[in-house]
């Protein structure tokens, strides 16, 4: 029995890799034919972390079973940390990539660690409590974030609210400039890490799912008194996955900074806005659905840019789309419809029931 | 002097925080969703007196249609959008009460145009200049917190006195067992978005006097700042939604006074999270009691 | 079984989407027209810049096409939304390179500005913004501004009061959130001191936290300030304003170009605007006949009377005009050739427009002076 079920878990792990992977081909065969558009390409990155935050709220949302709004100020943390780096560094390392590299470690160490800080508070708390305290932790960032000015020069790093305050010597350099955010960042993001970033991320949370940790975890989420009757160190599970999901926002953010050359904290991009976006992906894709995750994230990605035909109406349409998608895949009625004339039943057999 | 001057600041701010977030928390302890479109509904409200004033000039005229039109928008976005889902988890209508937001905010921008208008105050009356000009009170101050402490009263003995308030009560409790006591447990989820919208035209009215530039965005950080008042309250109490707001709007002031107005959201939301995290029910909440 | 079903949903949406993508791929431009891209949020929470913005430009299109167009051809303008996001801004753009844009009229906005520069610099593409403010916003030579940079405007307000000797004394109350603002409000504070001018009170809000603005002007007013600058829009100024006429404030107020418009947004009260003293380089009180015209054909198609942002919009496609006429560029030649002869163009040319006569170019940067006007009932008087 348990040999079975693993087959089976590694079968679906399979294929949701094996979709990622053909995707991936599929596209980069296409690129050379030109068929196409610029848009189309010039969203692909967009894709991946759209995907990889997704992926990893699912682990908050989907697996520890909280509801976290801030997920985009982990985001937030991971861009600053190491657009700031790849900035002050410019002298020093000359390769752009390996510096990116080396942002991308320090921005998923950040967020993860923000992760863990946040985390500690956060998750004494339960429901509605814990959500809004995420959304106030979002906010803080997003706030602190967009007063701070940071330069680096020979002392070292210098932190203020003023431009002036910081004392830079001359030679210094002024990278963080508050409200106008890093500029110049270097754009070495591309599809290809991009999509090694998602194999990653997907690699991380499908693994830890079916881990002992990842057992753990969802034995909290259905009963936390059970779990800690049988010995479970709840806090410890808890923090471990929320520090993991933080962590891997951060490298979303990482590829979002390194994607874009401006980066500024505006709450459309990493306040509440955006993490209740990412919960919409989350949400639409099935909670817990790792897969499911992801196709939403790339549907509601693409959605909007191909709706620009209708000019004005056009995010008139995404929300109506939005609300009918969430009626559609959750009410009762309209999912037992679905589920009858699924395109599924046309090539299988009826499968019997249980 | 300037700290009773922030103090008021502080206060009348917070009233309309606290109308928010009594409609908030209406909805929220009766039909267990956040209902994200509320602070929509107050910017519909909001246009919909200041199109009614510009045509007639008549402020009382404005207040009343948009009680109107907010309570039967609130009923049919239920009707539509969340009604549908009752079944489904609470995320799955968060998500669609989000989706209602981004709609009525991209409907009132092709209704009414992205360009601000400039909401003239329902409140006819002069401010009020005390100690010689060196402290100043606004009337829309006065009449906000007015009627923010006659709502709290008028809600609190609905709910205790009235025979739907009691059925609201118990649909709160437990919506099975309250259907089998032979309450109409749709009716009543309808009646309290009916009440918590009409809350939200009046805090629209209200918000626009005090401050009075109106786009289609107006609604949503109010509405965010109500809810997370809400919560600081305990969600669900009537009172703790209006003490939340009360106590929000004064350390917003005191915080952008004293401390830093860069920060001041920061700090606000820094002062949430403590409370919670020493109260995790907020100020007036219930204790939650785990099952075994 | 409902998990599958959901995926298998979206699973054909996806390749739905792909598909109408690739068609877009085909769609090159045909040669017998101009295409014109435009960028700006035409939603959101600065909706109001990208549609005035949108509604300028279409002006000036319309006007250009109705006298025969640009060396005789004909000019198509697509404005594509961006939200004031820099990776909406990005997506924008290259939906209008699926639609072989020629010229690039944007971004309205400054931080999606700064990411759209580096893509139309590897493709060579011109690109001209209207409003787009920041220094960085022309860091490369292909991209011109038909606004002030922020610092300079800054500057220029800080210099303006001590020589005109309006107060010594100043408050400054700014949007900490807005790279527009907070520009300025470096530039103003870094001149402040070598004019004499003493900053007796510097204080901010946020995008989230700008309904109320009492503590601000409490603030302002209990540090004996003569005079508070705001180099802020008019939508929140609308607030502001009337919030310190509650307040019983009466100092002189002082914007920048972002105030214009303060006496159109509908319902203001304009007497609470009175004596406001702004520096702006387009009035639509103007006397000067192209500028009534714009203004009553922004009337009649809009019905509102254009800021700052449309005016700057409309000599936008009219600087493209002149620079392709001067260049002799025809739709046939590639984007890069346009963008290239356009630049060569830009070496020696002025043009006169509503926000300002005899502009010229430096580094991308416009040479214009700007107007002080002050608000006198209800109406803009120019002041010396």
């Amino acid at each position: 029995m348990k040999k079975l079920l693993s087959s089976k878990l590694s079968k679906n792990y399979m294929i949701t890799f094996g979709i990622v992977i053909v995707g991936f081909i599929v596209i980069q065969l296409l690129i050379p034919t030109g068929l196409l558009s610029s848009t189309f390409q010039g969203l692909l990155v967009n894709l991946c972390y759209y995907v990889i935050l997704a992926v990893s709220l699912n682990l908050t949302v989907g697996i520890l079973g909280e509801l976290s709004l801030g997920h985009a100020g982990f985001m937030c943390i991971g861009a600053f940390t190491s657009a700031f780096f790849t900035n002050a560094m410019a002298d020093s390392i000359e390769s752009d990539f390996v510096r990116f590299l080396i942002g991308l470690v320090i921005g998923t160490v950040a967020a993860g660690v923000f992760g863990i800080l946040i985390g500690i508070p956060v998750l004494r708390l339960s429901g509605d409590y814990l959500a809004i305290v995420t959304l106030a932790f979002g906010q803080i960032i997003v706030n602190i974030f967009t007063v701070l000015y940071v330069g680096v020069d020979s002392h070292g790093i210098h932190i203020a609210l003023t431009s002036e305050g910081l004392g830079l010597e001359e030679g210094g350099k002024l990278i963080l400039k508050g409200a106008q955010g890093i500029t110049g960042t270097p754009r070495v993001a591309t599809f290809v890490i991009g999509i090694i970033l998602v194999l990653l991320t997907l690699f991380i949370v499908l693994n830890f799912i079916n881990s002992r940790a990842g057992r753990a975890v969802m034995a909290i989420r259905d009963n936390k008194i059970a779990a800690e009757s049988v010995g479970i160190n709840v806090s410890k599970y808890k923090i471990l996955a929320f520090s993991i999901s933080a962590a891997l926002a951060g490298m979303a953010g990482v590829l979002y900074a390194h994607n874009i050359s401006s980066l500024t904290a505006t709450t459309a991009k990493f306040g509440y806005t955006q993490s209740i976006m990412i919960l919409v992906f989350v949400v639409l894709g099935g909670i817990g659905s790792i897969r499911g995750s992801m196709i939403a994230a790339i549907i509601l990605t693409l959605l909007p840019e191909y709706l620009r035909f209708l000019q004005d109406y056009r995010m008139l349409i995404y929300a109506i789309v939005l609300i009918v998608m969430m009626i559609a895949t959750w009410n009762p009625t309209c999912k037992a419809f679905l589920a009858k004339h699924s395109p599924k039943n046309w090539f299988k057999k009826k499968k019997e029931v249980k | 002097m300037d700290f009773i001057s922030y103090l008021i600041n502080g206060v009348s701010l917070g009233s309309i925080y606290a109308i928010i977030a009594l409609g908030y928390t209406m909805v929220y302890g009766i039909a267990k969703m956040l209902n994200f479109a509320h602070g929509d509904v107050i910017m519909i409200g909001g246009y919909i007196c200041f199109t009614a004033m510009s045509a007639s000039g008549n402020p009382w005229l404005g207040i009343i249609l948009a009680v109107i039109v907010c309570t039967v928008l609130g009923v049919a976005i239920e009707k539509v959008a969340y009604k549908p889902l009752r079944q489904a988890t609470s995320l799955a209508v968060l998500i669609t009460a989000i989706g209602m937001s981004y709609f009525l905010q991209n409907l009132a921008l092709i209704i009414f145009g992205s360009s601000p208008k400039a909401f003239k105050s329902v409140v006819p009356f002069e401010p009020l200049v005390l100690a010689d000009g060196a402290l100043t009170i606004k009337a829309e101050s006065i009449v906000t917190v007015i009627c923010c402490v006659v709502i709290m009263i008028v809600l609190v003995n609905f709910m205790k006195k009235s025979k739907t308030g009691a059925a609201m009560l118990a649909v709160s409790e437990d919506k099975g067992a309250a259907q089998l006591m032979g309450i109409n447990v749709n009716r009543t989820i309808a009646i309290t978005f009916a009440i918590g919208s009409a809350l939200a035209a009046i805090a629209g009215v209200l918000l626009c006097s005090y401050s009075p530039t109106l786009t289609p965005y107006t609604g949503s950080m109010p509405g965010i700042k109500a809810f997370t008042a809400a919560v600081f309250g305990g969600i669900g109490s009537i009172p703790g939604a209006f003490i939340g707001g009360m106590l929000l709007g004064i350390i917003e002031g005191f915080a952008k006074a004293y401390i830093s107005s860069e920060l001041a959201d920061a700090i606000v939301f820094g002062v949430l999270v403590i409370v919670l995290i020493v109260k995790p029910t907020g100020i007036l909440g219930r204790p939650i009691h785990e099952k075994v | 079984m409902k998990k599958r079903l959901v995926s298998l949903f979206l699973a054909g949406a996806v390749a739905a989407s792909l598909l109408a993508g690739c068609g877009g791929g085909s769609n090159t431009s045909g040669g017998d027209k101009f295409v014109i891209g435009g960028i700006g949020p035409a939603t959101g929470a600065a909706s109001v810049y990208g549609n005035a913005v949108k509604n300028g430009a279409q002006i000036a299109v319309d006007e250009i096409n109705a006298n025969g167009g640009i060396n005789g051809y004909q000019i198509e303008f697509s404005f594509q939304d961006d939200e004031h996001d820099p990776e909406k801004a990005v997506n924008a753009y290259n939906t209008l390179k699926d639609k072989g844009m020629h010229v690039l009229m944007g971004t309205v906005t400054t931080q999606p500005c700064l990411s759209v520069i580096d893509y139309t610099n590897e493709d060579g593409i011109f690109q001209i913004t209207p409003s787009a403010s920041a220094v960085d916003v022309v860091k490369y030579n292909n991209c011109i501004q038909v606004c002030f940079q922020d610092p300079t405007q800054g500057t220029k307000a800080a210099k303006y009061i001590s020589e005109n000797q309006l107060a010594t004394k100043i408050a400054i109350i700014y949007d900490v959130s807005d790279a527009y603002s907070a520009g300025i409000h470096d530039g103003f504070i870094a001149e402040a001191e070598k004019a004499g001018l003493q900053i007796v009170s510097d204080e901010s809000f946020t995008a989230d936290n700008k309904s109320d603005f009492s503590v601000q002007l409490q603030k302002a007013k209990a540090s004996g300030a003569e005079l508070i600058f705001l180099p802020i829009y008019a939508t929140e100024a609308a607030t502001l304003l009337k919030q310190a006429n509650d307040a019983g404030i009466n100092a002189t107020f002082f914007g920048c170009d972002g105030l214009d418009g303060i006496l159109t947004v509908e319902g203001f009260d304009a007497a609470l605007a009175e004596n406001v003293i702004l520096l702006t380089p387009f009035a639509a009180e103007s006397e000067d006949p192209t500028t009534q015209a714009f203004v009553s054909a922004y009337q009649d198609k809009v019905g509102e009377i254009p800021n700052q942002f449309a005016a700057d919009a409309y000599d936008a496609i009219y600087i493209i005009k002149g620079l392709l006429e001067k260049a002799a560029c025809t739709p046939d030649m590639s984007a890069e050739e346009i963008g290239s002869a356009m630049l060569e163009a830009l070496n020696g040319f002025t043009y006169d427009g509503i926000t300002g006569a005899a502009m010229t170019w430096e580094n991308g940067a416009v040479n214009k002076t700007p107007t002080a006007v002050v608000v006198k009932e209800g109406k803009y008087v120019e002041l010396d």
